[in-house]
């Protein structure tokens, strides 16, 4: 039985109908780690022991019955900046290269309540600021597809791993796209859910207003039945929210009659590869053909998310990354003369340029004389994004997009020209400012064979309309990129 | 100096509120303990902690409002106030600028015979830091985040006070309104009050205020009288000498009863307010306004009348009482159990202000129950024990809060009023003293005295006095 | 409009921010900072009067916790993250002098 060409879900049927052991498929994704991570290079911790211990306990426990859902027994990956209890959470930062958590983030306790065992601790951007991977202090992910590629990011570690078929799912966190589009860029499903679905708590905070955990998947199935499993009203998240709608598995048909989707205009105009436009229009014919409304209209706004993004996340992030200073956890630099020496000195040798660079930005947005200019005009445009959705959302039951202006770019092509970088993000960041749901599912390949992401957007708490139109087109196109698992095997193998 | 001066001072006093947790998680907020014992990922900064408000804190915080006559801000937020430094584990703290829970109040002093008001400009709701302490041995610095995370209002006076009696009187109010509400017990000792000092100095008559100062490590009454007096004499020997006062932040030393400037190019004091986006808006109700209102108990100067009233103690008396919402609060228990208020006035105004004052602590500090007061009372009102009997038992009350009809039987300290053991010791006495007897018998009153206390001393003090004198009259008519 | 950041201003910045650049990096934090601010400039160009600034996305409000103390126990784990400790007590280069 191919252990690794499963969904999730098919995992957890074999496993609770004991053809699989919780062992063999700990084993069989560790296989294929140790098949592929130096090519890739999606983890930066895997604690094999802990997981083999972890799959004894929850075999015996599906057993007795303790676990009983639809993910028991399945391995995940955790992106490493997500705490977990007893296992290395470094961010992929210098500054957390020893920070061992003392308590388990709530996304991932909750998917501990379902029997999920943890295989390790995913790379990503350092502290989730990137677009592509590359900014880890321990090296940089590959895209499984094609290795001269980055997977994207800041969760390119964790759709790397389900795409290389390493994990059969992973968890990441979007701040500005940081699920959606690496997901587009890995060819792997990935949602980001409304703002407050998933408890924020034990999630190292980049922009607090924007983060979001959800899951990375092979298919739409799996990524419902995981959101499922994280959402929840948590009393230690004060953003948390209370909902009743979270049993997204139940809107799995195949069915779109009726669905009014917009296509916004101003996303399919210049600055968009057309062959990452063509394979995501021939998608949405696909849902007209099985009944849904397609129509195009103008959003608005568009080039303002950016600049706006970026004054609100970077201000957040120079706060929240504040408390990294050598005191309490992490890294402290070796040699220093007094206070003030110490941290500027631990924090100028833990951090990266690019979370430097963000720290910066936003400690002069919010400094003296500034704030109104920067910061109030920058929550001033949120608002006006977030109407303007609204104003969609009167007409649309979804909004259809790319999730990113082109396919994974070269290794290393990204870094030298930051504003160039930030602009990759642009269908994504208001998704984020707005506080909507946001979901990527692959379409189609680039003439180099890269994939190629669709993003559906749905107004506030309507995850279920996205889970059900990608379902559709998912059924309707038979899973065509399922196929596709053989090339990315083979992008291994030729390299090796 | 031939130019008249008036100083000019406002406050910013932090209380610590009564809180059993921290303000932003359960840890307690119990002072003492050993270090970082009542710590959790929240008041540490652990990364990926999340600050969830403590509802008690936002009570509080309303009932001091609106006790100082503020308008209470029906929509607020808290900020971040970024800044670097051990105590502060996130290196922000969590404060309110833009929208603080109440705003434009004033209390009422009163100073000599004079009657003013302090007008408050507003009060917001925050976190303290946790505590540093200086390691000698290693010449490093400890930090214990025990405290961090502990609930405080700041409440920011407009610059309303012009003397150091004046900034003691609106101390005192505040302390006083606080712990009528029970919202803080305002220890300075323990730092649960503590006050900032702006001030600046002008020549007198001119309207422009001058350049002000920010004074800070004031933790006593006397050091707050000594920082101002310091500190409007350093400002206008400045000025006297044509140079300028600079706004800077000093910190008061004192024990060598100067301040010195708290200037570094590290602390730029631009402290970079945002909203904080962990947590939510608070939306207050009218309703809740209403209901915080009519919880609020009694205060000072109700309570003062109504003591004059129902229990007919004088103006003094229930001054001194009322001055503590620890004695108010004990004063009337004790008397709801024995039915005496001027008995128990006495009790608090003499001797429990005498072991007080011996043990250099406040009111709030007393530990002795109301049944043990009342049944110390009812003990010496029966005459079971002499009065220098009781006080002896009240340092027990006092000091071990022990039960005064137990101790008095345990340790044998009943009068004897047995008459016949008395008639024989008398007789012995005066047996014993031919002299005094003497004395007596040629009209020298004061020769009973003596023979009074011999009786008493050979009763080890048990006996009644006014007993063994009628009974000592009687002996040598 | 070109925003001109001045040596003075990353300096400053960098106090603020606790972090130390070389003489390079400083350059290369100017010019960063400078394309940033003329992109986000790019706002002024949207008229926001009066536009409510918006921090929260959904109107939640007063989420409390009750007065109840639930002290943990992993005081100690946390302790043992911290590079150098003393006494229970975090330890850090001396404070005051």
């Amino acid at each position: 039985m191919d252990i690794l060409s499963m969904t999730a879900l098919e995992l957890g049927r074999k496993i609770k109908a004991k053809e699989i052991t919780v062992k063999e498929a700990v084993e069989a994704c560790l296989k294929q780690i140790d098949k592929v991570e130096d090519k890739v290079n999606s983890f930066v911790t895997i604690d094999r022991e802990k997981a083999f211990n972890r799959a004894e306990e929850v075999q015996r426990g599906i057993e007795d019955g303790t676990y009983t859902g639809p993910l028991a027994g399945v391995p995940v990956a955790i992106k490493d900046n997500m705490c977990t209890k007893g296992m290395l959470t470094t961010c992929s930062s210098r500054i957390l290269e020893n920070f061992n958590p003392t308590y388990t983030a709530e996304a991932v306790l909750n998917l501990e309540k379902a029997g999920a065992v943890i295989i390790g601790k995913t790379n990503m951007d350092e502290f989730a600021m990137g677009s592509t991977t590359e900014t880890s202090y321990y090296g940089e992910t590959k895209n499984p597809w094609n290795l001269e590629h980055v997977p994207g990011g800041s969760s390119g570690g964790s759709c790397a791993a389900v795409a290389a078929m390493e994990v059969p799912y992973a968890l990441g966190s979007d701040t500005g796209g940081s699920i959606r589009q690496p997901s587009s860029y890995c060819g792997v499903v990935g949602i980001k859910p409304t703002y407050g679905t998933v408890s924020r708590y034990g999630l190292i905070a980049y922009g607090s207003s924007l983060d979001q955990i959800g899951p990375i998947a092979r298919d739409v199935s799996d990524c419902a039945a995981i959101l499922e499993t994280i959402a929840s009203h948590d009393v230690k998240d004060s953003t948390s929210m209370e909902r009743t709608d979270t049993d997204f598995t139940s809107v799995l048909v195949n069915d779109v009659k009726g669905m009014r989707i917009g296509i916004p205009q101003d996303y399919f105009s210049e600055g968009l590869d057309p062959e990452v436009a063509e394979p995501i229009l021939e998608a949405a014919k696909v849902l007209e053909e099985a009944g849904a409304s397609v129509e195009r209209f103008d959003l608005g706004l568009v080039t303002y998310a950016i600049p706006a993004y970026y004054v609100i996340a970077s201000a957040e992030a120079s706060s929240n990354l504040a408390r990294f200073d050598g005191v309490k956890y992490g890294y402290r630099t070796a040699d220093y003369e007094e206070l003030h020496g110490m941290y500027k000195k631990t924090r100028s040798e833990g951090f990266g340029p690019e979370v430097k660079r963000r720290i910066m930005l936003g400690s002069f947005v919010l400094s003296s004389g500034y704030y109104d200019a920067y910061y109030l005009k920058a929550l001033k445009t949120k608002a006006l994004i977030k109407k303007a959705f609204d104003q969609a959302f009167t007409k649309y039951d979804m909004i259809l997009a790319p999730a990113a202006p082109t396919t994974a770019p070269k290794l290393g092509s990204s870094l030298s020209d930051p504003l160039k970088m930030y602009l990759g993000d642009i269908y994504t960041i208001s998704v984020n400012l707005a506080g909507l749901p946001g979901i990527s599912i692959p379409v189609g390949r680039d003439s180099k064979g890269l994939p190629v992401g669709m993003q559906l957007i749905g107004d506030c708490f309507q995850e279920k309309k996205l889970f059900r139109a990608a379902y559709t087109y998912e059924c309707l196109t038979q899973k065509k990129w399922i196929s596709d698992y053989d090339k990315t095997q083979t992008a291994g193998k030729e390299e090796a | 100096m031939s130019k008249q001066y008036e100083t000019v001072i406002g406050l910013e006093v932090h209380v610590e509120l009564a809180t059993k947790t921290k303000i932003f998680c359960s840890c307690s907020t119990e002072f003492g303990g050993a270090p970082n014992t009542h710590t959790c990922p929240v008041c540490t900064g652990m990364p990926g902690a999340l600050p969830v408000l403590n509802r008690q804190v936002v009570e509080y915080a309303m009932a001091v409002g609106l006790a100082a006559n503020c308008k209470i801000t029906q929509v607020c937020k808290f900020d971040r106030k970024n800044y670097f430094y051990p105590d502060n584990p996130q290196n922000y703290q969590i404060s309110q600028l833009y929208l603080p829970i109440a705003r434009d109040g004033y209390v009422e002093i009163e100073v000599g015979d004079t009657k003013k008001k302090v007008r408050i400009h507003e009060m917001h709701m925050e976190e303290d830091a946790g505590k540093l302490i200086h390691d000698e041995w290693e010449d490093c610095s400890l930090v214990d985040y025990n405290r961090s995370g502990v609930p405080l209002i700041e409440i920011v006076s407009e610059p309303d006070m012009r003397s150091a009696e004046e900034v003691i009187a609106y101390l005192e109010k505040l302390r006083m309104i606080c712990q009528y509400l029970g919202a803080s017990d305002c220890k300075l000792q323990e730092g649960s009050m503590r006050a900032d000092v702006n001030l600046s100095v002008r020549e007198v008559g001119s309207k422009e205020f001058g350049t002000r100062t920010e004074m800070k490590n004031l933790n006593s009454f006397k050091a707050i009288s000594r920082a101002i007096e310091g500190e409007r004499a350093r400002q206008i020997e400045l000025l006297e000498e044509g140079k300028k006062v600079i706004q800077e932040t000093r910190r008061w030393d004192d024990n060598k009863e100067y301040s010195y400037a708290m200037r570094s190019k590290e602390d730029a004091q631009d402290y970079r307010y945002f909203p904080e986006p962990d947590l939510v808006p608070i939306v207050i109700s009218d309703e809740w306004i209403e209901n915080v209102k009519a919880r609020q108990p009694e205060l000072r100067t109700e309570k003062l009348e109504r003591y004059k009233r129902e229990y007919d103690i004088p103006q003094y008396d229930a001054e001194i009482i009322t001055g503590s919402k620890k004695m108010a609060d004990i004063f009337e228990a004790t008397t709801a159990i024995c039915g005496k208020p001027k008995k128990v006035s006495n009790w608090l105004m003499v001797e429990t202000m005498r072991l007080l004052n011996e043990n250099g602590q406040e009111p709030a500090d007393i530990r002795f129950s109301p049944e043990n007061l009342a049944k110390l009372i009812n003990l010496a009102d029966a005459g079971t024990i002499n009065s220098s009997v009781a006080k002896e038992v009240f340092e027990k009350v006092f000091a071990e809060d022990v039960d005064p009809e137990k101790y008095v039987e345990e340790n044998g300290l009943k009068t004897v009023n047995d008459e016949g053991a008395l008639r024989e010791i008398a007789a012995q006495v005066i047996a014993a003293n031919p002299k005094a007897v003497e004395d007596y018998k040629g009209g020298k009153e004061k020769a009973l005295g003596a023979l009074v206390g011999q009786i008493m001393k050979a009763m080890k003090g048990k006996a009644n006095p006014g007993m063994v004198n009628q009974m000592l009259r009687d002996m040598l008519k | 409009m070109a925003n001109k950041i001045s040596d003075e201003t990353i300096e400053y910045v960098g106090i603020l921010a606790k972090l130390e650049l070389s003489e390079e990096e400083k350059e290369q934090a100017k010019s960063d900072m400078e394309t940033m601010l003329d992109y986000i400039d790019t706002l002024n160009e949207l008229d926001t009067e009066g536009i409510e600034p918006m921090s929260h996305v959904f109107p939640i409000h007063n989420v409390f916790r009750e007065d109840t103390v639930e002290n943990g126990d992993d005081h100690e784990a946390m302790l043992s993250n911290a590079p150098q400790q003393k006494e229970q007590s975090y330890k850090v280069p001396k404070t005051f002098a």
